[in-house]
């Protein structure tokens, strides 16, 4: 099953980038994810792990996932290595003023048969509201960011003109 | 192996032959003389004693080897639809759960033959530690008996036994075990949430035996899914099911599709009571209670944390079924 959500965020792809790239804040935008922890040394980039979990319905799915593209600041890209099979993708795309995120989520259970198709579509809304959620918080954050750092860049002008 | 060497069976139970042999040898009661203990008359005791007999020559040898984790990764979806659409299920604390190796977890256990709140934790356990953590669940040899059940075998269920369950938590497996077991499990519906071992504490001494940390978990609704009215004790008793099926009760529910269920031996169709189950901080019995621990002092400690946080799980419920 494969669900994906999209939304334009007022701030340039960098910004973004800085966000979806770092593990230690998905946390704090990622809705329904219980746990998004570095796996080995290596935090960022080609080949970093991830154990994360996601929960829906009465369990929490997910396992240990691996970046399999890291395009900065375009695409970011994972497959999982254990736990239920998916795959997930970062879409940074400028446009105009701003950048077009779209989040996409591939998952299911290979060789599950009828009930698997069953539970992936059952599953959908609440990975689909999920995924919603988490884009909109994640506006949230980069763009009062965006915001913070605009205010923070004319007191200092304000400073060296006085 | 040499002819004349006797049979071990891999369960841990050594030869069921040869242990019958010896009881009858001890003048003792074995599985085959529910006739002769006094427990059983006429027709009805030839009847149970034969089915006593069959179920006995049934029972699986409990090989860890059977926990197939393909298997349980291909099935998780339907657990998932029974866990979540279905009982509604909730399982909290599971970060209290030792990240890895060998720990003994001790839930209350409810809802007859069939328990929901195994399916919804074992859900919950394998998703968030993955199938390839090694997880045992110990059930009643004659839940492993029962025809169309084998399959729990390959989600690692054996036969409960201090023997089976030690030879799991040296594997490093984490095992899940339910000391109440059939005492708990159909105690009547008005007392659904109370924590009822029945004085059962050899959880304990294994968790001591085997230096591994224990982790209560207790669940609610269980006992939601059927109307339980009866333990029956005193006509399992009165039957002698004790001494042949190791069964201390014949429960008595009204449950669909049978209207009134005696013995529950055949299931029944649970009601969808949403169940809710709660995971605690690890207890190292050891640490907590010195070196050569108090069985009963720690038996009362566990049950009086299971029963107060049985308690606040049932104080957030307004409805029976619908929690």
């Amino acid at each position: 099953m494969r669900v994906y959500e999209r939304i334009t965020i007022g701030a340039p792809a960098g910004a973004v980038w800085e966000h979806i790239s770092d593990p230690g804040r998905y946390l704090h935008f990622m809705s329904g994810v219980t746990r998004w922890e570095v796996c080995g040394s290596q935090r960022h980039g080609l080949g970093a792990r991830y154990k994360m979990l996601l929960r829906v319905g009465s369990a929490e799915v997910g396992g240990l996932i691996e970046i399999v593209e890291n395009v900065e600041p375009s695409d970011l890209a994972w497959v999982s290595v254990t736990g239920v099979d998916q795959r997930g993708r970062w879409r940074l795309r400028a446009v105009a003023d701003a950048t077009q995120v779209e989040l996409r989520l591939a998952y299911g259970v290979a060789g599950a048969g009828l009930s698997g198709w069953v539970a992936e579509r059952l599953a959908a809304p609440t990975v689909r509201g999920h995924l919603r959620r988490s884009l909109q918080q994640l506006k949230r954050q980069v763009e009062q960011e965006q915001l913070r750092e605009a205010a923070a860049a004319r007191r200092a002008a304000r400073a060296q003109t006085g | 192996m040499d002819a004349t060497t006797p049979k071990r069976s891999t369960n841990g139970h050594g030869d069921p032959k040869a242990a019958r042999e010896a009881a009858r040898k001890a003048g003792g009661a074995g599985p085959d003389d529910a006739s002769a203990d006094g427990g059983l008359l006429g027709l009805p005791g030839r009847v149970l004693g034969g089915l006593a007999k069959a179920i006995s020559t049934r029972i699986p040898p409990a090989d860890l080897d059977e926990r197939d984790p393909d298997y349980i990764r291909e099935s998780l979806p339907r657990l998932w639809l029974l866990s979540s659409i279905y009982f509604r299920g909730e399982v909290r604390g599971l970060g209290n759960i030792p990240e890895e190796g060998a720990v003994l977890m001790v839930g209350n256990h409810s809802g007859g033959n069939l328990t929901p709140d195994t399916t919804v934790f074992t859900l919950a356990f394998t998703t968030y530690f993955g199938v390839e953590r090694v997880f045992h669940q110990l059930a009643h040899n004659l839940v492993l008996s029962m025809p169309g059940l084998a399959f729990l075998r390959k989600y690692g269920t054996v036969a409960a036994s201090p023997q089976n369950a030690r030879k799991a938590l040296r594997s490093g497996a984490a095992v899940l075990v339910y000391p109440g077991g059939d005492y708990e499990v159909h105690r009547p519906s008005w007392e659904r949430h109370r924590v009822d071992f029945g004085g059962r504490k050899g959880f304990i001494r294994l968790a001591i035996e085997e230096n591994v940390p224990l982790v209560p978990v207790v669940a609610v609704g269980g006992q939601e899914t059927a109307l339980f009215l009866s333990r029956g004790e005193g006509l399992a008793k009165l039957l002698g099911l004790d001494r042949m099926l190791r069964l201390k009760v014949l429960p008595i529910s009204i449950a669909i599709p049978w209207g009134i269920n005696v013995g529950d031996m055949l299931g029944h169709i649970p009601l969808p009571a949403k169940i809710v189950v709660e995971a605690l901080p690890p207890i190292d019995v050891r640490e907590e209670f010195g070196e050569t621990p108090d069985l009963d002092e720690v038996y009362d400690h566990i049950v009086r944390l299971m029963q107060e946080t049985l308690d606040a799980l049932a104080s957030e419920r307004r409805l029976p079924l619908f929690g």
